[in-house]
């Protein structure tokens, strides 16, 4: 393990244990987002050829590789930040390193068994067996039970190494202290996810508890901690400000974003008042994004762009502009009951989709790697700066807009012609689905797909190459 | 008193600011233990009000209640109507009793087979190329109203040469590929003749779900003419 973490980090041989843990969390995780690149672009590419695959791996499977790889690497994208700022905060290196270890090895063998079977076995028969051992088949959360005990237990693990430090070192900051709590609600509201019920409005009600109070309550506010954390580093924002800050994010994400997991509850059988609190409390969402942007920017001026990291601070911009336009305003766009009766289950939620996950997750994380980057690779400076990574930043950006444009404009066509003036019906999909305004957006989106695909392995490479270079003879200026 | 959704806004923005008021009474609003303390308010308020909702659509929502009916409605005959009171299209259950494989099914066998139909939706990752009640993914058609869609009486009742719907969706069901309409096929997912019955069984069970008018008029298309 060291000698791959060597190989693509660097000279790792004077890190903390907790830092290590961190970036082995991060390779894995840079994999896997190739890897859900690659089965979104097999998936991209069935909407224009069913044909491909079919008998093979079929859409369903392709699909949920796609989201299912997301999901993973998102997470473990987050732990490798947990884990590499523990010792920065805490004073301490992480308590219990080897079992945390022993956690990663477990996550990560579990997810490649995951893996396997989906790609092997694919389906089972209708009974419990599948639900334990092959897939549960319920969007985002489609891991078979035994790894969903095995996920809560590698939680148990990196939640008891937190802790623990936290406690040997005695001091709690604010950042901590909110990721404490964060992360208890994180792990607690999985389980929220693991039974069975024939009846499918109580299965979605609780599932919704699962999949929206992770991604718009709980992992909002943990991407909080992990960008105040990163802003400091990257900026030297005082530690009063960011913690101030990161309560008023917190009073705003969850005040808004708990009830604001009405706007899931309005077609699923559940009572007519959530039509009213979901649109009201779901509207405000956008709030706390506004507010980060405001941070960050803000933040950026006062030091006139100043900064030792110059991809983690464009990252920095793009998570807070990434996040405000994909989850905040492309969220709004159908979050009204009165525009969701006819856009719920058209291609606009994929389009808010991917752009929010982009904004939000993917530049979080890709912060937090360039800051380990520098760190290992230029601690004296004077600055971590490339090429390459401009290309990848920039390239990146235009092909996830051009990805999301497309699903806009066939999520509209869809609304219009499918749900408005058809009837929503098997036949009405189908005619809605040949209209042009459906089809040739597919065409768009597989080509932005694949260019977003080579300017990941753009990432990659300067991943592999930024810092190497001696960078003595760059002067410092502004960004 | 009737508590509808305005009241839950009204009560839950009011305790925030009042309760948050109370406890960082005399603290400069620049100071973030002021943020610290309202950031625990809020959230506390709003997790409390979404448990005691939780409580309130659990017990509105169980099987056999007014919203989730019984799964004993798939001996009736169901439709989909606008409900001018309510502003939104609503399941109709009955009178008139349309027997589904010309069985009448108790309760008990009722619940058993919308059980099995459950299993079957989820062991095949159906929902990652439908929606079912909107939610899922997008590469094949809704399938919350899918039990009324004319479709299967109009063309797949004759393409599968059956003699009722139910019998042409099981065919459907255990032969996607034998019977597609379009080049976007269905895979054949292996689904024995008792999986088929239970989805259908599930299907028209689902359709008597009451979504609050999702689908807006289903099966009423100015797009599509039989």
């Amino acid at each position: 393990m060291e000698r791959i973490l060597t190989k693509f980090w660097g000279d790792i041989s004077n890190l903390p244990e907790a830092k290590k843990i961190a970036l082995m969390y991060w390779t894995v995780a840079i994999v896997l987002f190739g890897a859900q690149l690659l089965f979104g672009l097999i998936a991209a590419y069935q909407y224009i050829n069913p044909d491909f695959l079919y008998s093979v791996l079929p859409f369903n499977i392709t699909r949920m590789l796609h989201i299912n790889a997301m999901v993973v690497w998102l997470i473990m994208g987050f732990i490798g930040g947990i884990y590499w700022l523990l010792p920065d905060e805490t004073g301490h290196d992480v308590v219990g390193a080897k079992l945390g270890r022993i956690g990663f090895y477990l996550l990560t063998g579990a997810v490649a068994i995951v893996v396997l079977v989906y790609l092997l076995i694919q389906t089972g028969k209708g009974n419990f067996f599948t639900m334990w051992f092959i897939n549960e088949g319920r969007e985002y959360i489609e891991a078979p039970r035994w790894a969903d005990w095995g996920i809560v237990a590698v939680m148990g693990i990196i939640y008891f190494n937190v802790l623990a430090t936290v406690l040997k070192a005695k001091k709690v900051t604010g950042l901590l202290g909110v990721l404490l709590v964060d992360l208890v609600a994180l792990a607690g509201l999985y389980l929220a996810g693991m039974f069975f019920t024939p009846n499918i409005t109580v299965d979605q009600f609780w599932w919704w508890w699962v999949v929206h109070l992770w991604v718009e309550a709980t992992w909002e506010v943990l991407v909080g901690v992990l960008m105040g954390w990163a802003l400091m580093h990257v900026l030297h924002t005082p530690r009063r400000i960011i913690e101030g800050w990161l309560y008023l994010e917190v009073l705003l994400v969850f005040g808004t974003g708990i009830l604001g997991l009405g706007h899931h509850y309005y077609w699923i059988g559940t009572p007519e008042y959530w039509l009213g609190i979901g649109g009201f409390f779901s509207s405000l969402e956008p709030l706390p994004l506004v507010a980060m942007i405001v941070h960050a920017v803000y933040d950026a001026g006062v030091h006139k762009l100043q900064t030792v990291n110059r991809p983690a601070l464009f990252f920095i911009f793009l998570q807070a502009f990434g996040n405000f336009f994909g989850a905040g305003v492309w969220g709004f766009m159908h979050t009204l009951p009165q525009i969701n009766l006819y856009s719920h289950g058209t291609q606009m939620a994929a389009s808010h989709g991917h752009l929010a996950f982009f904004g939000a997750y993917v530049a979080t994380n890709l912060v937090l790697m360039y800051i380990a980057l520098q760190y290992i690779r230029a601690p004296q400076g004077p600055i971590l700066d490339s090429k390459t990574w401009k290309i990848a930043y920039v390239g990146m950006i235009v092909s996830m807009v051009g990805m999301v444009g497309a699903l806009l404009v066939a999520g509209f066509a869809q609304t219009f012609f499918e749900r408005a003036v058809g009837g929503a019906t098997w036949q009405d999909y189908i005619v809605t689905q040949m209209h042009p305004w459906v089809k040739i957006p597919m065409y768009w989106r597989l080509g932005f797909g694949i260019l977003f695909f080579l300017f990941y392995f753009v990432l990659v490479y300067d991943m592999l190459t930024i810092g190497k270079k001696k960078a003595t003879e760059v002067e410092v200026k502004p960004a | 008193m009737q508590v509808g959704w305005l009241e839950v806004t009204v009560a839950t923005l009011f305790l925030t600011l009042v309760l948050g008021a109370i406890w960082t009474r005399g603290r400069n609003w620049l100071d973030p233990e002021f943020w610290k303390r309202y950031a625990i308010i809020g959230s506390s308020v709003m997790f409390i009000a979404l448990i005691i909702l939780t409580f309130d659509t659990l017990s509105k929502t169980k099987i056999g209640s007014e919203r989730v009916p019984s799964p004993t409605v798939i001996n009736y005959k169901i439709d989909y109507k606008y409900d001018p009171e309510k502003g939104y299209y609503r399941p109709v259950i009955g009178p008139e009793k349309e027997l589904l494989f010309g069985k009448e099914y108790t309760e008990e066998e009722a619940m058993a087979l919308i059980t099995k139909g459950k299993l079957v939706i989820q062991s095949r990752a159906c929902m990652d190329c439908h929606t079912l009640l909107g939610n899922g993914a997008y590469y094949a058609p809704d399938l919350t109203k899918s039990w009324l869609d004319p479709k299967w009486e109009k063309i797949m009742v004759p393409a599968t040469q059956s003699k009722t719907k139910e019998e042409a969706m099981v065919k459907f069901l255990m032969y996607p590929d034998k019977y597609a309409t379009w080049t976007r096929r269905m895979p054949n997912l292996d689904l024995d003749e008792e999986e088929a019955k239970a989805v259908v069984a599930f299907l028209k069970w689902m359709a008597t779900i009451n979504t609050n008018g999702f689908p807006d008029h289903f099966g009423e298309s100015k797009l599509v003419k039989f």
